[in-house]
């Protein structure tokens, strides 16, 4: 009965494309636009968020931990509110995860301090005993990139109009002021909650590690 | 040209992307008993300093399996069998041949890069799809070449009727284009900045919840259309040849295929079930994935029915084992899926350590031991010599199937296990157990994840000998076996 289309290789590839485009066009195109629209109030992630967002993805935490709060109660009385999906209005890509080999981080900025993820980072067992998270010492040593983020964050205001100030432009120039007025006393800010003399040291001379913009990227995660 | 001479095909591509099968398929198993070993002892984390953690290489593990050992694995049964199936030689179309060296090529230098930025840990951060736009741009040439070569060869075929298997490759090659590009647009931002930070950075085009909704519309159907379709595509193809069976209903094929392509697409919403994508998604993606249950069976049936009269292949040729099994493994993992795809059930499972037990049912059992027997079986006819070590392939099969079992059921307890515990509260409504706690219960679970998974790689191990030494050393073939393949 269908023979005559498996004689014809053209009509038969069509035939399966449209098959298998279908359930994208019904699925994916109603709610687009709406489900892009930010909850009130959200403001996009400032530079040095974006380099510690970028630390998480390179340091790939998203393969233990998920940033999605089920509506249920056991999640939500562990980890806070349920997550809406304006919350995630900024999150080029989105982080939720797929497995919780540690626990959820949607909402870690309203239960732990700069000064107890240095710790964790540094070494997980100091404050869970009997974590199996490996220790990220390295977050203390390399540079976080924040041109790069600075570019991300340029890219996203002109393309996608994210709500981003004047002082987002792109320039060498306009990159290197921003470092100095604003990234750096945000960067210095989360240093000094953390305790850490070396790293404080650090970015007073004018670095940020990676594990400053980390740590800016989870408070921000509330 | 003569039509009723015997055709000499051309399995010079079919050769090479054997050897990135045992290749990959060595290294990415490696990575995977590494990392689940890691879980069990946490030590592990420091073998190669930053390099060396379960986050950097879990990416590595699933990229180089996926897109190394499975690519590789459909690439040789497609160089291989299309050709016998079209009665066509690539040897008669010298650009087509051509095109398809240098896809070979182009594939390895892609493959190298990859393992080599996601060790930087260079990511977009989407599972399966972590590659940055430079090699998406590399992998889409790829595709098209391959694209090419299918089409160059369907365009010149002798035989009129496409058979089954090549229903499935035309299908592979459209599903993978489509979703790949959708979900890899990319703005990069070096360009766009005037030049500021790394070059290879980019930003997804879709923010939030439409970046998931996206990305599992791919990475469910990176299941369908790389695990899945390509793979039915080989025992199609496989199982008749190797029992001398014709295969047992072209209906029950007909009504497979097209239920398969039509129900597959709409099931990659189960992978968001209670998350913020909006509700009527997430039930079209459950209720599909129930419907899903039917063609994914109607292949395994008529496979296994396939064998119809001729059971007694079962306990004398290895190869019909492997199939035989992986049919069966099929069976398995798309029950299982929609059985988690069920909103109370994923409730429970999602997040969870049963999820990655699915997976590997799925992709030890069914993918790879697919793609052992088609290489073992094409390689007698491609090198002309009888297969190394019968005993060797019969002990590779107890020795996976063993390491899946244990692999499975222990991932099973432990999701479970794990999900329970995560929203058990006491007589008060407190709940009882720390996140912590649910970690420490795992770890004899994890310890017999990681002895399946090291008890796999032996028999990886095992079948690159079996097949270096067939390719090698076996013996000479002076005609070739019409049906099963001969073994010392």
């Amino acid at each position: 009965m269908f023979h005559w289309l498996e004689k014809n290789p053209f009509l038969f590839a069509v035939g399966v494309f449209i098959v298998i485009a279908f359930a994208g066009l019904i699925e994916i195109l109603p709610s687009f636009t709406n489900a892009a629209r930010p909850i009130k109030g959200l403001k996009p992630y400032t530079v040095l968020q974006l380099a510690g967002k970028e630390v998480y993805k390179k340091d790939n935490c998203i393969a233990c931990h998920s940033q999605l709060i089920r509506p249920f109660k056991s999640e939500t009385d562990r980890y806070g509110k349920y997550s809406l999906s304006g919350e995630y209005a900024y999150d080029r890509p989105f982080l939720w995860g797929s497995k919780r080999t540690g626990p959820d981080l949607h909402r870690v900025g309203n239960y732990r301090t700069p000064d107890w993820h240095a710790n964790h980072m540094w070494n997980p067992k100091s404050v869970v005993p009997a974590s199996i998270m490996p220790a990220y010492k390295h977050q203390f040593k390399n540079i976080a990139d924040l041109e790069t983020a600075y570019a991300e964050a340029v890219t996203v205001k002109k393309v996608f109009h994210t709500p981003y100030g004047n002082d987002i432009q792109p320039s060498k120039a306009a990159f290197e002021k921003y470092y100095k007025t604003t990234a750096l006393p945000e960067a210095l800010k989360i240093a000094k909650a953390m305790k850490n003399k070396d790293v404080l040291a650090m970015v007073q001379q004018g670095k940020i590690p990676e594990i400053v913009a980390l740590i800016a990227y989870l408070e921000r995660l509330k | 040209m003569q039509s009723n001479a015997a055709l000499e095909y051309d399995y010079s591509v079919a050769k090479l992307y054997m050897w990135t099968t045992v290749i990959f398929g060595i290294v990415g198993m490696t990575i995977g008993v590494l990392i689940a070993s890691q879980l069990a002892f946490p030590e592990l984390n420091y073998l190669f300093g930053e390099y060396g953690t379960f986050s950097r290489l879990r990416p590595m593990h699933t990229n180089v399996v996926i897109y190394g050992f499975t690519v590789s694995g459909i690439m040789v049964s497609f160089y291989y069998s299309a050709q016998r199936v079209l009665k066509v030689s690539l040897a008669e179309l010298p650009l087509i041949n051509l095109l398809a060296k240098i896809g070979f090529f182009a594939y390895l230098i892609a493959a190298t890069f990859m393992v080599i930025s996601l060790a930087m840990g260079i990511t977009a951060s989407k599972e399966y799809a972590q590659m940055e736009w430079p090699l998406d741009i590399a992998i889409v040439i790829y595709w098209v070449i391959w694209g090419v070569v299918m089409f160059g060869l369907i365009g010149a075929r002798r035989e009129k009727s496409l058979y089954i298997s090549l229903w499935y490759y035309i299908a592979c090659f459209l599903g993978v284009a489509m979703l790949y590009l959708f979900n890899n647009m990319e703005v990069p931002t070096y360009f766009l900045s005037g030049g500021l930070g790394a070059w290879y950075h980019s930003v997804s085009m879709y923010a939030g919840t439409n970046d998931a909704l996206v990305q599992w519309w791919w990475g469910h159907n990176a299941v369908a259309f790389v695990f899945t379709v390509p793979i039915i595509a080989i025992i199609y193809y496989f199982l008749p040849k190797e029992s001398g069976q014709a295969v047992y209903s072209y209906k029950l094929s007909l009504l497979s295929f097209w239920g398969l392509m039509f129900v597959y697409l709409w099931a990659g919403g189960h992978h968001l079930l209670w998350s913020t994508v909006p509700d009527w998604m997430q039930t079209m993606g459950s209720v599909f994935s129930v419907v899903l249950i039917l063609p994914s069976w109607g292949s395994a049936i008529n496979m296994l029915l396939t064998m119809k009269g001729e059971w007694n292949q079962l306990t004398e040729n290895p190869l019909i084992k492997f199939m035989v099994l992986a049919s069966t493994f099929y069976m398995l993992s798309t029950l299982e899926g929609p059985i988690q795809a069920v909103k109370s059930v994923n409730a429970i499972a999602h997040f969870t350590d049963w999820i990655p037990g699915h997976v590997h049912d799925g992709v030890l059992g069914w993918v790879a031991f697919m793609i052992f027997a088609a290489v073992m079986h094409a390689s007698t006819r491609v090198f002309k010599r009888e297969i190394y070590s019968k005993s060797l392939l019969e002990a590779q099969f107890w020795i996976q199937t063993t390491g899946v079992v244990l692999y499975f059921t222990s991932m099973w307890i432990a999701g479970i296990t794990q999900g329970m515990m995560w929203r058990a509260v006491d007589e008060y409504g407190n709940l009882m157990y720390s996140f912590i706690d649910t970690v420490s219960v795992l770890h004899p679970y994890y310890t017999i994840r990681a002895i399946g998974g090291l008890l796999y790689l032996i028999g990886m191990l095992m079948f690159a000998y079996n097949f270096f030494m067939t390719a090698t050393a076996g013996r000479k073939l002076e005609q070739e076996p019409q049906f099963r393949s001969p073994m010392a």
